[in-house]
């Protein structure tokens, strides 16, 4: 990382609140989301779903569908299979459905897809398609999935795979852990599950597939995270299924994107359905998914069953920690996880804490749910890691008779470990825990809330503090170890400076509403003294902006933010020579101060950087190429570890079981900050998506595989109402490997918040005997504990 | 059989042939082209419809078109003057950073006039009240409370949407 100049208000570099380049369109209620667009001779499509969640499919009768005026066609997976087009891979590997052609294993799977000339049109055919099903049993327990008895629900996968279990994963030394706990004082264990969740992005994914016959050109505009990814397994299948679709002609556009939170990383069945569509009619295709859709058939996150086990002294010095996980993946993993790491970085579970040993391990199960799983604000599994351990060392605390923040500060990781490598072989390349639990025991009080809450409890009234002191891993990631099918987890800018001194980048990365148009401009303007008002950032076309692996797992800023410093500084290194050239001066004495270069000791004599790109064009040197323009495919030589210390207050009403967030204190460091005002905005966000799994959301089956929260009348997302103000703070510990020495901050608040709401309730119980209760901790579960010991 | 309505949307004279199931939202959005107006759940919870229809917030996702007949709609394309200047909660969103990815922005900001026109001075409490109907997945509502309590105080009292503008364009 080199020194981070102050530039001015009008240049708007680093550290500048500057406002959003993106809102006037949004605010106008002129942005492009892909609902918006329309195409001449559009068609739509509507998806047939299945009302079970383990079938056989006797039969299909299109018949009457058809008969409906403006139905063009109904698609079913023998269609597609003459074009073997009725299975896909995944993101992890595995394979799944575009439509089955004898089989559901899912309740909401696609079954057939009908083609109509309007919305209305298409939702009558599905309506008119007649399906046979033959229920089959039904697995929704990813325990009993692995019982022998159990049905083997992917027969596809082999004769020598007779099991659901899908893998084994595993790190650390597990031997070394087990003596370790052996020889430990005190021995804390716990089951934690980390129930089913859903993004549910306001905007729901759709795409408009647009094949032209003629010029053999496939346009696809889709809600993506990811479009270059998608266009190359696009490129790939067609290959597979002998279409003359190759990857030159084939263009994804993203358009804006309302809001994704990784559920817009897979490639879905309506996807690829709307493509086969397409290109079967030589029309474009319209697919937009509903909200029931959505929350029924898309992919889930979390769902991991967690048994983890902690080692430490009598006095509470952590030593050792154990976990085993079952993750249950629906009936296909389509989790997004890098190849080599099926359960995500979820062996970064030691989080802040100094431990000496440590084992994990997990297996991926299949059941008879959709299939996943992908994100929901953080791609790989840290956040079930950062609630296990939390969990883990708040229970620890009470055990041993200690404050939960004392316990933590004598076991984190001090300032002088760092870079610290972890017993499952993650190098941390920064941090100071200390510091940002300290500021936040300050800000909110912590010593008086403890006094209040002892006079309450001794009134009999319910109040807690929980505290979250998490460990973030972000910016995947290095080529050695990170790679999606393949493709190497890099990503990517290029920066042209126009005649006139405005510039146009493009990045490998993709906004979902993180504000990219703005804070990329001013990772340019930092490095280059461009007012950010003269930069323009394009992405979200594969056709212009330089391959990339897209934006989920804050990778953004770590990876492509990377890359755009160092294309900028590779544009400044031209500048040097050009401005040199102009001012008849050695390169070696000129000095850079935002915005021009100056002979040193002459600051008269200088050239501004709109001087030096004019001069690119109109008088560069002899023997240099004309332009200004760069490009940076960054690798990142380790990953990112944002950390943050979080306090919570919870009330709870003996009446209801009601709990009610008082107080939510958050205190993040995630290195040198762009934006200050919208590094904010993604933490409020972030703590919302905390808040939601803590005490809301839930996506739950019954035996039968009955979705239950298949809409937001059940499943329900926090409202102004339930949400807090939020009080923030920061710590600022630069990454010592990255060029502007930024870390990621979009998940941070999601992955730090679960566990301090989770602590705090559990502490406002603890002299109940209460140890545990799994999130979300709604009233009804509350309640129950409170009358089984006779409080309410 | 088609049903002939006639309406006035952000101050033009609008007609159209709809299905009596048509929703107001599909018809505001594809035959009038007003896509400003989202579409974000089935079941009326997440707000991103939400216009006026003769002065009062209303999600657009659970009325019929044919329900608005003869009615006044203001939908988010109408919230700015003829000038192009922004109405003062656009505007407060914008200063405020009280959106992220701009989806539920319209809504909420179509929630937050219909609030405004009956309170001129909420509370934080009343705020939140208000927007209720309305989910937002990026900001934790935050912002969005900072940026209608910035407008309620920037507003001239009385301020609405802009005037009208006699005009008929057929759908």
């Amino acid at each position: 990382m080199t020194e981070i100049l102050q530039t001015s208000p009008e240049i708007g570099g680093m550290g500048h609140s500057v406002k959003r380049k993106e809102d006037p369109r949004f605010i106008r209620g002129k942005g492009e989301y892909i609902d918006d667009l329309t195409l001449p001779g559009m068609l739509w499509l509507d998806i047939v779903r299945s009302p079970y969640a383990h079938a056989t499919i006797k039969g299909i009768d299109a018949s009457e569908a058809l008969k409906i005026p403006g139905v063009a066609a109904v698609v079913t997976g023998k269609d597609l299979e003459g074009y073997k087009l009725h299975w896909m891979p995944t993101l992890a590997g595995d394979m799944q459905m575009v439509l089955p052609t004898d089989t559901v294993m899912y309740q909401s799977q696609e079954v057939a897809a009908v083609i109509a000339t309007s919305r209305y049109a298409a939702a009558d055919g599905v309506a008119a398609v007649l399906v046979d099903y033959e229920p089959l049993p039904v697995v929704v327990d990813p325990h009993k999935s692995l019982e022998k008895d159990a049905p083997v629900l992917r027969p596809d996968r082999g004769e020598d795979k007779k099991t659901n279990h899908i893998w084994h994963w595993e790190s650390g030394d597990k031997a070394a852990a087990d003596a370790a706990l052996e020889a430990s004082d005190v021995r804390v264990a716990e089951d934690i599950y980390i129930p089913r969740i859903h993004v549910a992005s306001i905007e729901t994914c759709g795409c408009i597939a647009d094949w032209d016959p003629v010029r053999q050109q496939l346009t696809l505009h889709m809600t993506s995270q990811a479009p270059h990814a998608i266009r190359t397994v696009l490129a790939l299948v067609a290959a597979g299924a002998g279409l003359p679709i190759s990857e030159q002609n084939i263009r994804v556009k993203t358009h804006d994107i309302g809001g994704g939170f990784g559920g817009k990383v897979p490639v879905y069945p309506g996807y690829v359905l709307a493509v086969a569509a397409s290109f079967l009619i030589g029309k474009p295709v319209k697919w937009i998914e509903d909200r029931s859709e959505n929350l029924q058939a898309d992919s889930f996150a979390r769902d991991y069953h967690i048994h983890a086990e902690i080692g430490a002294t009598r006095e509470g010095r952590i030593q050792a920690l154990k976990v085993k996980t079952i993750a249950d993946h629906g009936y296909s993993d389509a989790a997004a996880d890098p190849s080599k790491f099926p359960a995500g970085l979820f062996n970064v579970i030691t989080g802040s804490y100094d431990f000496d040993k440590a084992f994990v391990e997990v297996d991926g199960v299949y059941t008879n749910k959709p299939p996943g799983g992908v994100a929901y604000r953080c791609s790989f599994r840290v956040t079930e890691a950062v609630h296990a351990i939390e969990r883990m060392v708040d229970i620890l605390a009470h055990d041993v008779g200690k404050d939960p923040a004392q316990l933590r500060l004598e076991n984190f990781i001090k300032p002088d470990q760092f870079p610290y490598k972890t017993p499952t072989g993650w190098e941390y390349d920064s941090g100071d825990y200390g510091r940002a639990l300290h500021k936040a025991l300050d800000l909110i009080g912590y010593a008086d809330l403890r006094k209040e809450q002892a006079e309450k409890r001794a009134r009999g009234e319910l109040m807690g503090i929980g505290i979250s002191s998490f460990t973030e891993i972000v910016g995947a990631g290095p080529s050695h170890d990170f790679d999606i099918l393949g493709l190497k987890m890099f990503d990517s800018c290029e920066i042209r400076v126009h005649p006139t001194g405005k510039v146009l980048a493009r990045i490998g990365v993709q906004t979902q509403g993180q504000g990219h148009e703005t804070t990329f401009a001013q990772i340019i303007a930092q490095e280059l003294g461009f007012p950010v008002a003269d930069i323009k950032i394009e992405y979200g076309d594969t056709d212009t902006a330089p391959y990339g692996l897209g934006t989920y797992a804050s990778r953004s800023t770590p990876v492509a933010g990377a890359a755009t410093a160092v294309a900028a500084r590779k544009i400044r290194d031209k500048a040097r020579k050009l401005a040199a050239h102009l001012l008849e001066a050695s390169e070696e004495d000129l000095e850079w101060t935002p915005g021009e270069f100056h002979v040193k000791g002459s600051p008269d004599r200088k050239k501004t950087i709109q001087e030096i790109a004019f001069a690119a064009y109109t008088n560069h040197p002899a023997g240099m190429e004309a332009g200004l323009e760069a490009v940076d495919y960054y690798d990142p030589p380790n990953l990112t570890f944002p950390f943050g210390s979080y306090i919570c207050v919870v009330d709870i009403d003996k009446g209801t079981g009601e709990v009610k967030v008082r107080r939510f204190v958050a205190v993040d460091d995630c290195g040198n900050i762009i934006n200050p005002m919208i590094v904010d905005g993604q933490i409020h966000g972030g703590l919302t998506m905390g808040l939601a799994p803590a005490l809301y959301e839930q996506i739950t089956y019954d035996e039968n595989g009955n979705n239950l929260t298949g809409t937001f009348m059940d499943y329900l997302l926090p409202t102004a109402v339930e949400t807090p103000a939020w009080e923030l703070e920061k710590t600022v510990t630069p990454s010592p490997h990255h060029p502007i020495g930024a870390k990621g901050v979009g998940e941070s608040a999601t992955v730090g918040a679960p566990p301090a709401i989770a602590n705090a309730v559990v502490d406002a119980l603890w002299h109940l005997g209460v140890r545990n209760i799994d999130i979300p901790i709604t009233p009804p579960k509350v309640w129950a504990i409170l009358h089984e010991k006779g409080i309410a | 059989m088609a049903e002939h309505i006639a309406l006035v949307v952000n101050g033009q004279r609008r007609e159209g042939d709809v299905e009596p199931r048509r929703m107001l939202v599909q018809f505001l959005r594809e035959d009038l082209e007003l896509t400003g107006t989202h579409i974000g759940c089935d079941t009326s919870q997440c707000g991103a419809c939400t216009v006026h229809v003769d002065g009062q917030a209303v999600k657009s996702c659970t009325m019929l078109a044919v329900q608005a007949d003869g009615a006044t709609v203001t939908t988010i394309e109408g919230m700015q003057a003829a000038d192009g200047a922004l109405h003062p909660l656009q505007q407060a969103f914008w200063e405020k950073h009280g959106l992220q990815c701009g989806f539920c922005t319209p809504g909420m900001i179509m929630a937050a006039a219909d609030l405004l026109a009956r309170n001129a001075n909420p509370t934080d409490d009343e705020i939140r009240h208000a927007i209720e109907g309305n989910i937002c997945r990026c900001t934790g509502y935050h912002n969005i409370v900072a940026a209608i309590r910035e407008a309620a105080r920037t507003m001239p009292a009385g301020a609405t949407a802009p005037p009208p503008t006699p005009a008929t364009v057929n759908a």
